[in-house]
């Protein structure tokens, strides 16, 4: 086999004749949720079968999240089944077998890994290790056309990075948080608001709810930096609550939710819009499950509107984990014949630019 | 799986030590200290409400091991792995676990691996911590100063407190 665990073996297999309709069977489990979806052509989507089958905002509401690696066995072959008779089609009509390499919990990951192996070795088509992020990034091209250079800013419950594409399936990280994510931050400012965990979605509402706004600092960085932090704003508001208490008053949840959002959504879209303008990026993909964040996405779309960039941004369904952005990822090697060979390995950590296809 | 009785984990602590950290500079300097006695199968318990400084130790820690890259929070992952330093590390959050959701997760796993487990939050999850292992608890005592309540269970984490110079508290110091 080609050098270690995981290494990507380049087989130049002769699909070129089935590329346009190809059937993509594609495997999540990369962290809560077990899922399945099949893909045609990197574009359509099938079925596409969540566990969880609930919309975002009352996942976040508390639903046992499915971690353990036995939770994803107990599911697993029943969701793939459900995709294939969903979307109508046979096993036999499957082109290639996509699943999430990594990053995420590597025993959660190995459940997918293993049951996309068994199935690509049993139907004897192609396996495609797929990035976690590339997937969240390529879920946009489920709803339109992607026009490069693009630039990605995913914000997801652990993944806050802005991604350059200078082409398709190329991809450069060139910011991302030092401390929390957007979705850990939301957690955990909701924690000190009392809210229970995950209260992130909470915390969203109350901030556009409020009629005043406590401000709150800007953690801007060194002046040239894409990165972000949140652990500051974060103790900004633990410090804010302790100040009033000692005062003997009751802190305003409303006032500080609506100031901390705003520090959030502004260091978050300027960052975003500056990196937009130095890379000259054409369009502008927002993805990932915090992309249902009201206040970063409005707040995004008008800087866009301003600035005449288009942007793109999934439904819900595709923002949140789930198996179809994975066949949409899956697709760019797919049409390049870049397959991963058997003895890929899942991996807990797993670099986005290492993962570009081969130009 | 784990079992629930809580024969022999509970082994009997060789009392506290508490180290004042004066300073964010402080806090960097003892997690790299302690970082560098780490062996393989270290277990360090990390506790602290909400903005302690605990993803910042953490931080200081990884960089002790010589971890390359970023090292942010686990919250959402629940668990992230670093390769590339002197030991592998194993970083993690169980917060938002349950006892049934930590123990199913296979956490002893890493406990008994080859690198180090720093866990957030680690109180939660006690019963299924390694026999031995040294508790941290990180209070605030000032916008940028912390105390470090140190509890070690196991010889070999005693000696680590004396080593670090810690100071043994006196009656107080609860860890919780």
């Amino acid at each position: 086999m080609a050098g270690s665990a995981g290494g990507e073996v380049i087989m130049m297999a002769n699909v070129s004749e089935k590329k346009d309709g190809s059937l993509l069977l594609a495997i999540e489990t990369s962290c809560d949720e077990t899922s399945a979806a099949v893909v045609r052509g990197g574009r359509e989507v099938l079925s596409n079968i969540v566990s969880s089958q609930i919309e975002t905002h009352r996942r976040f509401g508390g639903v046992v999240p499915e971690i353990a690696s036995r939770k994803h066995v107990e599911s697993i072959t029943v969701i793939i089944q459900e995709a294939l008779t969903e979307a109508g089609v046979s096993r036999q009509a499957i082109d290639a077998v996509a699943v999430t390499q990594g990053p995420g919990l590597i025993g959660a990951l190995l459940v997918g890994v293993v049951a996309a192996k068994a199935l690509a070795l049993a139907l004897d088509v192609p396996l495609i290790g797929t990035h976690h992020i590339a997937g969240h990034i390529y879920a946009n091209r489920l709803v339109g056309d992607i026009v490069y250079p693009a630039l990605a800013l995913v914000v997801s419950g652990g993944h806050t990075e802005l991604v350059l594409l200078p082409e398709e399936g190329v991809f450069k990280i060139i910011g991302r948080t030092r401390d929390d994510a957007v979705g850990e931050a939301y957690d955990k400012v909701a924690r000190a608001l009392s809210f229970p965990y995950p209260g992130g979605p909470h915390v969203d509402k109350l901030a556009h709810q409020a009629e005043e706004e406590i401000v709150l600092p800007r953690a801007w960085l060194e002046d040239d930096s894409y990165d972000f932090s949140f652990s500051g704003l974060k103790s900004a508001v633990l410090a804010e609550i302790n100040r009033t208490k000692m005062k003997g008053l009751e802190p305003s949840f409303g006032a500080l939710a609506r100031g901390f959002q705003s520090s959030v959504v502004d260091v978050v879209t300027t960052k975003a819009m500056r990196a937009a303008a130095e890379f000259g990026a054409r369009q502008l993909l927002l993805c990932g499950g915090v992309a249902a964040n009201r206040g970063i996405r409005e707040r995004l779309a008008a800087l866009c509107g301003e600035a005449g960039l288009p942007m793109l941004v999934p439904p819900m369904s595709l923002c949140s984990d789930n198996a179809a952005m994975i066949g949409a990822a899956a697709d760019l090697k797919w049409r390049r014949g870049q397959f991963s060979s058997l003895d890929l390995a899942a991996s807990a950590q797993v670099s986005l630019e290492a993962w570009s296809v081969t130009l | 799986m784990h079992d629930w009785s809580e024969g022999g984990r509970q082994a009997a602590g060789a009392g506290r030590f508490v180290l004042e950290l004066r300073s964010e500079a402080d806090t960097v300097r003892f997690a790299e200290r302690l970082a560098d006695l780490c062996v393989p199968g270290a277990l360090i318990a990390l506790d602290g409400d909400l903005g302690a400084g605990k993803t910042r130790f953490a931080k200081a820690f990884a960089a002790g091991l010589g971890v390359p890259g970023m090292v942010n929070s686990p919250t959402f992952t629940i668990v992230k792995e670093y390769e590339g330093g002197r030991l592998p590390l194993y970083h993690m959050d169980v917060y938002r676990l349950s006892i049934e959701e930590a123990d199913e997760l296979g956490l002893d796993e890493y406990f008994e691996g080859n690198g180090v487990s720093l866990v957030e939050w680690a109180s939660l999850v006690e019963p299924l911590l390694s026999p031995e292992r040294l508790h941290i608890r990180l209070e605030l005592t000032g916008p940028e100063s912390r105390l470090a309540i140190c509890e070690p269970i196991g010889a070999r984490y005693e000696a680590w407190c004396r080593e670090l110079g810690l100071r043994p508290a006196k009656g107080g110091g609860e860890r919780r």
